[in-house]
């Protein structure tokens, strides 16, 4: 380890661009509150995610080669110390959540005081950040325990986050309480799994614990924590037989919480996921295999069929995109467990295309709430020609879901199916279409109520006020041009599913 | 292979084990919100006492360093030390168990304002005649709620 030789220096500011990813949002926060001024809350979060996301892109630029960068916390040089690593996969899944996160806040601006009494918006906007502080950190560090101290971090901010959607309908509590116990539980599993990672190496650091679990083979503590790593994480990613929180979740919290989540909150696990699978354990680490053919495809397929099916059987347009979205992590973890590069570029592109197409919708379902009052399907009448730009981007955003060619989610459909036959799993690849056809029926049902109704004779809806409107916009165009354009998105997903499959040896000094 | 050695030797992981499921079996089974935040301390604090545990070398001592009188550390390779890393961890985990319990206690209130009862089967009762008004309201959706 070069590292530990010389000993490590960051002198420009460049060279603090990891920690500064992490650092500026979880200042923000405690700032907002001191401050307490509802409309220098606002300003203060916009700034500190706006320079969050310029940051991500600088670091995305730097590792896009598949480099990566290794920041030593305090100058102590890991494995003692705390490492923060940004490779292609990390940067990638930072400028996601940052991005989305920027790009919410003009519109939680609007949506927030319609949804959220007053004197809540500045702890509002101080959880926001701090969430967003839990999502980046557990993405840019290298050290395993770190991720359990920023994914509480998200966790707990997610579940007042979820809670103040009770000003609008009080189920938002228990839906909270519901994500509290389970989050909590899966948070414990994971820091189980730590505890025997930790007993079986002596280490924390995640390239230190790759090397060691590379040189003394599985033995059953090993594989225990692997399983207690798998199952926590995949209760916070929402992985289908333990997606019971999300639902709920999603349906009752406030407009812009849901529009953040649905994009990052389950993304950032699926990361935790991925870089555990694959960096921190091998890929040939035999007992994974069995478990991504056994466990992942088939939990994977149901989540695809039996979440898109009980989808078309919502009233309520909310709610349906919550089903929508277990299905669709279903796809990622398809392509997890394909096992081979395109498959992980797979899962990597969808996470990143979902996540926009997603907040898209719910931006889209929040702008209409701001007129109907409710999201149900029969409050929403006609209400796409009512508000023809809300109604386009929600068009785009829909037609994405589906995976239309031209659209972002096309794209990482198409890598998965090809992922597929790579493998030689026609069957799988037959299953992808079908349960895309799933989706057609429910995205119909919502053109069918915003177009092919009429809507109600004293409707006075118009599109939402600009700072609501245009992010929308944004993220629709994103939609269509990510459709097009796969330089950045698909080029940075193969880099990192290369460095993924490297196993190990990806994560090497 | 399976005696009486290994069965004491392996003393802490067995009591971990047993309170672990103790309390994961509250959370499940327990219908008070109340309750259920108690079987989830207890679940936590056996992960707490795992870590403790497996920080515990055989005759080891605190691991704190002599100072001379100038403040320099007397290091000794004799002397034995127990592994302080787990404490650490443990510290911050313990930490984060208060949040989480402060938090749940804090939206347990919530749930008692506005639904007048911390019982789960009385909150479910309440929360399905919501969905059944929906459903009358915007037809039937599937999963019974709307």
């Amino acid at each position: 380890m070069s590292a530990a030789d010389s000993h490590y220096v960051a002198k420009t500011f460049m060279d603090h661009l990891p920690i500064l990813q992490v650092v500026i949002p979880l200042i923000s926060a405690p700032l907002i509150v001191f401050i307490g001024n509802r409309k220098l809350a606002w300003v203060i979060a916009m700034a500190a995610s706006a320079t969050a996301f310029v940051i991500a892109c600088l670091l995305l630029a730097q590792v896009k080669d598949g480099s990566f960068i290794s920041y030593h916390i305090g100058g102590w040089a890991p494995p003692l110390g705390i490492e923060y690593r940004i490779d292609a996969l990390s940067a990638f899944v930072l400028m996601l959540i940052s991005g989305i996160g920027t790009i919410v806040l003009p519109y939680a601006y609007t949506s927030v005081k319609t949804e959220i009494p007053k004197r809540q918006h500045v702890l509002f906007y101080a959880l926001f950040m701090l969430c967003l502080t839990g999502l980046l950190g557990m993405v840019a560090t290298g050290d395993a325990f770190n991720v359990f101290v920023f994914l509480e971090i998200s966790s707990l901010s997610t579940y007042v986050l979820v809670a103040m959607g009770a000003g609008k309908d009080t189920r938002a509590l228990t839906a909270a309480y519901d994500y509290l116990i389970m989050g909590t539980i899966g948070a414990t599993f994971f820091v189980i799994g730590l505890g025997l990672l930790y007993m079986a190496t002596g280490t924390l650091n995640m390239a230190d614990l790759a090397d060691r679990i590379a040189n003394q083979g599985a033995n059953r503590t090993v594989q225990a924590a692997f399983t207690f790593i798998v199952v926590g994480m995949g209760l916070k990613a929402a992985m289908y037989p333990l997606h019971h929180w999300l639902p709920n979740a999603y349906t009752y919290a406030p407009s812009a919480v849901t529009t953040f989540l649905g994009a990052t909150a389950t993304k950032a696990a699926i990361y935790v996921l991925l870089r555990f699978m694959f960096s921190v354990f091998n890929p040939g680490f035999y007992f994974e295999d069995w478990t991504l053919y056994l466990i992942f495809i088939p939990f994977s397929l149901l989540a695809m069929f039996a979440a898109s099916f009980v989808a078309v059987f919502q009233t309520n347009l909310k709610r349906m995109l919550a089903f929508s979205s277990i299905a669709q992590i279903g796809y990622m973890l398809l392509g997890i467990a394909m096992l081979n590069a395109t498959g992980l570029s797979a899962s990597i592109v969808h996470l990143m295309n979902h996540g926009i197409t997603k907040a898209t919708l719910f931006m889209g379902v929040g702008a209409m709430v701001l007129y109907s009052g409710s999201a149900f399907f029969d409050n929403l009448n006609g209400l796409g020609r009512k508000m023809p730009l809300t109604g386009a981007a929600m068009v785009a955003a829909g037609l994405s879901l589906i995976g239309v060619p031209g659209t972002a989610g096309f794209i990482s459909k198409w890598v998965l199916v090809q992922a597929a036959f790579e493998n030689g799993w026609w069957i799988i690849a037959i299953a992808i279409m079908l349960s895309s056809l799933l989706a057609v029926i429910y995205v119909w049902r919502m053109f069918e109520v915003l177009y092919l109704t009429a809507p109600d004779e004293d409707c006075t809806a118009t599109d939402p006020p600009l700072p609501m409107l245009i992010p929308m916009l944004i993220l629709a165009f994103a939609c269509i041009w990510f459709g097009f354009d796969t330089e950045l998105t698909l080029g940075s997903a193969r880099v990192a599913a290369e460095g993924l499959l490297a196993g190990s040896a990806g994560m090497a000094h | 292979m399976i005696d009486l050695d290994f069965i004491i030797g392996h003393l802490n992981y067995w009591l971990f084990i047993v309170l672990m499921m103790t309390g994961l079996y509250i959370v499940v089974a327990r219908g008070n919100l109340v309750k259920k935040i108690v079987g989830l301390n207890i679940f936590q604090t056996a992960v707490f006492m795992l870590y403790i545990s497996i920080g515990k070398v055989t005759g080891g001592t605190a691991p704190i360093y002599p100072v001379d009188s100038q403040g320099h550390m007397q290091v000794d390779p004799s002397i034995i030390y127990s592994n302080p890393l787990p404490h650490v961890l443990i510290l911050t985990a313990i930490v984060v168990g208060i949040a989480t319990t402060s938090l749940a206690l804090a939206l347990t209130i919530r749930i008692r304002e506005v639904y007048d009862t911390i019982e789960e089967e009385d909150i479910l009762e309440i929360e399905r005649k919501l969905s059944a008004e929906d459903n009358k309201i915007h037809g039937p959706a599937m999963g019974g709620r709307a």
